[in-house]
């Protein structure tokens, strides 16, 4: 795969050094350009109509039902920050190429992506300067820093959402009611998440109110029915992995569940804690992100386990209502460890 | 080994070639700790200068009398002197900088750009060459602390050196100055600094590699 593999393939350099090198001379540089290295895989060779740019796109096209919702509750708010979000992360990734001089990303469509998924966690009343630095951020500093995409250890996404957070802790926890948002400048109701009013005045919302998404809550993150048909889309076409889907739902689920069990009275029910804030988004979108999850089958379950089980802590045990962005940035963090854990077997290999 | 190299390198290595803190990554207890302004970076990095400076000039003078086994201990002797000489310094007459240094004062006496400094050079090389080296490295430790503490103070307050600079407008980036703020301001400076340096960046380095 790298260079270093196929010496034989590399033209050689000469012994003596006073001639300067010729590739045209060597007659294997007319089978060898270092400008298109050479791509060698083992087997088995399958041949997909996979590529990078047709699954960003079903991405983007999973997306939109959640789009269209937002732009139906919030209006002219989530215009300006979907907007915003997506034409600043698209800028950043044209700079970034453009400075580090590499062939243009953006049609590859996932700077498109990372800047509407950071749209769709940011809360309508947002500023739209906030909104930009989150996005540039998430370019800048969580994808190209780390070498681009494919070598980012974290969602770009979530990462810029997290810079966000600990910048402007207010406005990155302030919500409006749905409708209300486009006179946010002027008088803006602003109300808790249901998750927060759970929390802080133990208020339980109706369930139809977070299925359709007729909630307070950030842009995307709302209507879990509207995520729900995005992501079954995306499992069904399989571009994400649905292990990682169910042990994420299932395990919020069950935890949550259990500490339901042991006291109702304090602890919301394993229904509510399913459709309540950004799980469903977080679950179907980002925890199934292909670079920062696990490529093996028992690494995914893991994966997804071990992030309900954050999600469930902190949004009983910590200081914020909701945790899910939290919970999938830790469990990216583990990632490297999970898939070397589970590491399937070669052929014949016996371990010690 | 030390007759090799000019006094004018050793005395320019410690600003950008070894920075202490960008090539060599010592010191990263106060620089990432007090740099939430850009007056607290000054003071820490003068305050360290000066005791660089001062237990180089006794360590090389002292560094044939100073028996090999307890050198280190010897040299912590001699560094926590003058550590506490700024320390009582700075009480007195910075009352208000000696309070938001707080500790990071006396952990001084730690820091590991000092004590690799003596190890590393005053304690094999003379009294002159010594000082060219601290000072070098002294003023490369300052100009870090200093640049982080002007970044992190505008984005994170909106202002330089206690004035600010910035409008109503600015909306201050709570994270800059607090911890998370000094780890991404200085790994983005030394991944810049590094990405410069790369020789594969140049067209030689590409012809090389």
């Amino acid at each position: 795969m790298t260079e270093e593999n196929l010496p034989q393939a590399q033209p050689e350099q000469p012994e003596t050094p006073k001639k300067p090198v010729k590739p045209k001379k060597d007659p294997r540089a007319k089978l060898y350009k270092p400008e298109t290295p050479l791509i060698l895989a083992s087997s088995p060779h399958f041949h997909t109509r996979d590529t990078v740019p047709r699954i960003m796109w079903n991405v983007v096209a999973a997306l939109v039902p959640a789009t269209v919702l937002a732009l139906v509750y919030f209006q002219w708010a989530a215009v300006g920050i979907i907007l915003t979000s997506v034409s600043s992360a698209l800028i950043a990734e044209m700079l970034v190429n453009r400075v580090k001089g590499e062939s243009f990303t953006i049609p590859d469509g996932s700077a498109l992506i990372t800047g509407l998924l950071l749209a769709m966690t940011l809360p309508p009343s947002f500023s739209l300067g906030g909104t930009a630095l989150g996005s540039v951020f998430a370019i800048v500093v969580g994808k190209h820093f780390f070498g681009g995409l494919g070598y980012n250890i974290f969602n770009p996404a979530l990462l810029g959402r997290a810079f966000l957070q600990a910048s402007f802790p207010v406005p990155m926890t302030t919500w409006t009611w749905p409708l209300t948002a486009r006179y946010a400048d002027v008088d803006g109701i602003t109300a808790a998440t249901p998750l927060g009013l759970f929390k802080f005045e133990g208020v339980t919302s109706e369930l139809s109110g977070l299925l359709t998404g007729n909630i307070s809550g950030s842009l995307g993150e709302t209507s879990a029915i509207a995520i729900l048909i995005g992501g079954i889309y995306l499992l069904i076409r399989k571009y994400a992995d649905w292990r990682i889907s169910l042990s994420f739902l299932l395990s919020t689920f069950l935890v949550s569940g259990a500490f339901w069990l042991i006291s109702p009275e304090s602890y919301s029910s394993p229904v509510f804690q399913l459709f309540s804030g950004g799980l469903m988004l977080g679950a179907f979108f980002m925890a199934t992100d292909m670079v920062t999850s696990p490529v093996t089958a028992r690494g995914a379950w893991i994966f997804g386990a071990g992030a309900g089980f954050i999600l469930v802590i902190i949004r009983l045990f910590g200081g914020l209502p909701e945790g899910v962005m939290y919970s999938i940035l830790l469990m990216n963090a583990f990632t490297p460890l999970i898939n070397r854990y589970t590491r399937p077997k070669f052929f014949g290999e016996i371990r010690a | 080994m030390s007759s090799t190299a000019t006094l004018k390198t050793e005395f320019i290595k410690g600003i950008w070639k070894e920075n202490p803190v960008m090539a060599s990554l010592l010191g990263l207890c106060p620089t990432l700790a007090v740099t939430n302004a850009a007056n607290n970076g000054l003071a820490m990095g003068l305050a360290t200068t000066f005791v660089l400076l001062s237990s180089s000039l006794m360590i090389s003078a002292l560094r044939n009398f100073i028996p090999h086994q307890v050198r280190i201990a010897g040299y912590i002797v001699i560094i926590a002197t003058f550590v506490t000489v700024a320390d009582r310094f700075l009480a007195a007459y910075f009352p208000v900088i000696s309070a938001s240094l707080g500790p990071y004062i006396p952990l001084i006496v730690v820091n590991c750009l000092i004590l690799g400094r003596q190890e590393a050079f005053s304690s094999r090389n003379g009294i002159g060459r010594s000082l060219l080296d601290s000072l070098g490295m002294g003023i490369g430790f300052i100009i870090v602390l200093v640049v982080l503490g002007i970044i992190r103070e505008i984005l994170g307050s909106g202002s330089i050196f206690g004035i600010a600079i910035l409008g109503d407008w600015f909306t201050p980036w709570m994270v800059m100055i607090l911890p998370p703020g000094a780890f991404l301001t200085l790994g983005i400076l030394i991944a810049l600094a590094n990405w410069y340096n790369d020789p594969s960046r140049s067209k030689e380095g590409r012809a090389v590699s």
